[in-house]
């Protein structure tokens, strides 16, 4: 029985495995992105279609949107795992449980993150965002929304053991997401009116390198906890 | 750290140390309580600009610091159990929270009654009110976790792990909403002058803040004592202490 | 090997268990008998190191296993209540997820495998579609290939058919020889003779 130890085999076996049943519940995926749409649609019915009005809530409407749908996958994330016990064969396998929950995450942004970043261009049409903003808003959902897997994942695995955790970990969650939103709607807002927003892009930067290294550790105590 | 903390890990020594230091933090939030007071809103003279009315600082101020102040201590507590695996500051983290939230909510109340004859309304959106409310959303988020587990094993540890994760995020919070603040409202009024307070002001301020403090030493102490007993009801020397009334 | 040194587990303020003293050497097989609530899945999880023992230590090879798990948990193999199968793959996917988190090599003759233990036709449909038995044959196709030294399994013979059990325990007695340990709760008595069995038995306390 050979025994080979590969980080990268454990890594992709991991975040493979969560891509792919959720091809298989085509669901996971669309809804999300129909939510968020919806929720898009909703803002114009509200305050009024004028365009100026729009483009000027465009940053807050989308990324306040994009917050509330990726936590609509985050209950989900380690749910399944937790209740049919692959969660203690992640725990008992020979790997560094934050390998396996990088893998998980990662997985959850291709899920939900990355289809609403693909998805930016028909959003701007709808709020009447420019060129330019365009630009701006992929680039700050491109660094924003893993750090909302990674966050929300610590909020995740804290209320994964509980009955009623989803209410629970959007309360858990929401002020973490809270330095995200602010810097991201303030790139967006930054480019509108042609100036540099690179500062800001640094800054989500950061706190996503700070979130890759800081998170699975959080994450596995987390996980642990629920399991214990 | 360990040497030192060691004797501690038992429950029935945290106790008798919660006991013993009961009285001292008792003591000074009594007295400087009495005398913070009575010298802030009594004595110390009104400000040229605010009248009396800013006399509210005495309690605003030390509440707003010992808010971040207990959030800070519980998350050394939570440190503490999680790398040492000490029941007992799990306990501390847990008696901590709720004496932090109240702590919070008394700065957002005076901070907005302050807010009514200076800015002519309850709320606005300044960078510390702000920051504070977020703060006590973290608290809140502690507590509910702590509550919502069964097993309260499991409940200390999950909710020291969120206190470690909100600590590390609150001066990211901090920053980007007082950046926040800065960019859309330009320069508005701001409590705090950067110019020093006269020292006249500053003393009651200072003995106001020991008071708060002591007082948020001695709540914690005394809920301390409590969880204490309640986790180990069942222990021969919790049952002897019973006995002897 | 494995040492259980004075453990004590107490949940929602009632003692499941004190000061639990006992060891399991290389060849032995121990089973876990007692009334339900006694404590012997919160024991199981206790020794596979996913919850603390209140107080006391569980060694392995003279060790503690909380101060290098990830050593632990390369010789150990659990099995437990949820069996870690998941339903919408398919039993080929679920064998080929496991081997590649515990680091096996995944070009194995899984197939004959899944004959053998009588899944024929069946390894390419959701794991959902299969009975009871099945699935938990699925999930116990791992101890066919696995080279962990100790196998912590919890009620494994749930749902089994008898040539299911007398199978199982066929493979148990392979693994004893081949030096390993074996530690199960099973409210069935085992139908076939192994040389060094022990029981422990956990009173339920009130």
């Amino acid at each position: 029985m050979l025994r080979q130890h590969s980080y990268w085999q454990l890594f992709s076996a991991v975040c493979k495995k969560d891509v792919q049943l959720a091809f298989r519940q085509r669901a996971e995926i669309v809804n999300p992105i129909l939510f968020f749409l919806i929720v898009i649609t909703l803002f114009p019915l509200a305050i009024g279609p004028e365009p100026g009005l729009l483009a000027r809530m465009a940053p807050g409407i989308i990324w306040v949107a994009a917050l509330l749908s990726t936590m609509l996958g985050l209950d989900k994330l380690f749910r399944d795992d937790f209740n049919d016990g692959s969660l203690e064969q992640l725990i008992a396998s020979s790997y560094p449980l934050p390998l396996t929950v990088l893998g998980k995450v990662v997985a959850h942004w291709l899920i939900t993150g990355l289809p609403l970043v693909l998805m930016t261009p028909l959003f701007a049409l709808l709020l009447n965002l420019d060129s330019q903003a365009l630009v701006a808003t992929v680039l700050t959902l491109l660094l924003g929304t893993p750090l909302l897997s990674f966050i929300g994942a610590i909020g995740a695995g804290l209320t994964v053991g509980l009955q009623k955790g989803g209410i629970l970990m959007s309360l858990l969650v929401l002020p973490l997401y809270i330095p995200v939103l602010i810097f991201a709607t303030s790139a967006i807002d930054t480019s509108t009116m042609s100036l540099d927003y690179s500062g800001q892009l640094a800054i989500l930067g950061a706190m996503l390198v700070i979130a890759i290294i800081s998170a699975p550790i959080a994450i596995s105590s987390a996980l642990k906890v629920s399991v214990s | 750290m360990w040497k030192w903390l060691h004797p501690y890990a038992k429950a029935d020594r945290a106790y008798q140390l919660c006991n013993t230091l009961l009285p001292y933090f008792a003591v000074i939030t009594v007295v400087c309580m009495l005398v913070g007071w009575v010298w802030g809103l009594a004595y110390a003279p009104a400000d040229y600009q605010q009248k009396d009315s800013y006399r509210i600082i005495f309690i605003h101020v030390p509440s707003a610091i010992l808010s971040m102040g207990a959030y800070s201590s519980m998350a050394i507590a939570a440190v503490i159990a999680l790398v040492w695996q000490l029941r007992n500051a799990e306990l501390a983290v847990i008696a901590i929270a709720p004496v932090g939230a109240c702590v919070t909510a008394i700065a957002l109340i005076t901070g907005a009654a302050w807010g009514k004859p200076m800015w002519g309304a309850w709320w606005v959106w300044d960078a510390r009110l702000t920051s504070e409310l977020i703060l006590l959303f973290l608290y809140l988020g502690v507590l509910s976790l702590y509550h919502a587990f069964e097993d309260k094993k499991a409940a200390g540890r999950a909710a020291s792990i969120l206190a470690i994760v909100g600590v590390i995020n609150l001066p990211i919070i901090h920053f980007s909403v007082e950046w926040w603040n800065t960019l859309h409202q330009g320069a508005t009024i701001t409590k705090f002058d950067t110019k020093a307070i006269d020292s006249s002001m500053f003393w009651p301020l200072m003995v106001n803040i020991v008071a708060f403090a002591g007082f948020v030493g001695t709540v914690t102490l005394m809920r301390l004592k409590n969880e204490i007993l309640q986790r180990e009801k069942h222990r021969p020397w919790v049952r002897q202490l019973l006995n002897r009334g | 090997m494995l040492h259980i040194k004075s453990v004590t587990c107490i949940k929602q303020d009632r003692c499941l268990f004190a000061d639990l003293n006992f060891r399991l050497k290389s060849g032995q097989i121990m089973q876990l008998a007692g009334p339900n609530g006694a404590g012997k899945t919160s024991l199981l999880r206790i020794i596979a190191g996913f919850s603390a023992p209140d107080e006391g230590q569980v060694m392995w090879q003279g060790e503690s296993i909380a101060k290098n798990y990830d050593e632990f948990a390369r010789e150990l193999l659990f099995i437990g209540h949820k069996t870690g199968v998941n339903n919408q793959l398919s039993a080929i996917e679920n064998l080929r997820f496991w081997l590649q988190i515990q680091g096996y090599d995944t070009d194995q003759e899984l197939y004959s495998l899944l004959a053998k233990i009588g899944l024929v036709g069946l390894e390419d449909v959701p794991v959902r579609t299969l009975s009871a038995g099945q699935q938990r044959r699925v999930a116990l196709i791992r101890l066919w290939l696995n080279d962990a030294k100790l196998w912590v399994l919890d009620e494994p013979f749930t749902a089994l058919d008898k040539a299911g059990v007398a199978f199982l325990q066929q493979r148990f007695l392979t693994h004893l020889e081949q030096g390993g340990a074996i530690l199960l709760t099973t409210h069935q008595d085992l139908t076939t003779h192994f040389a060094h069995l022990q029981t422990v038995t956990l009173e339920y306390r009130h």
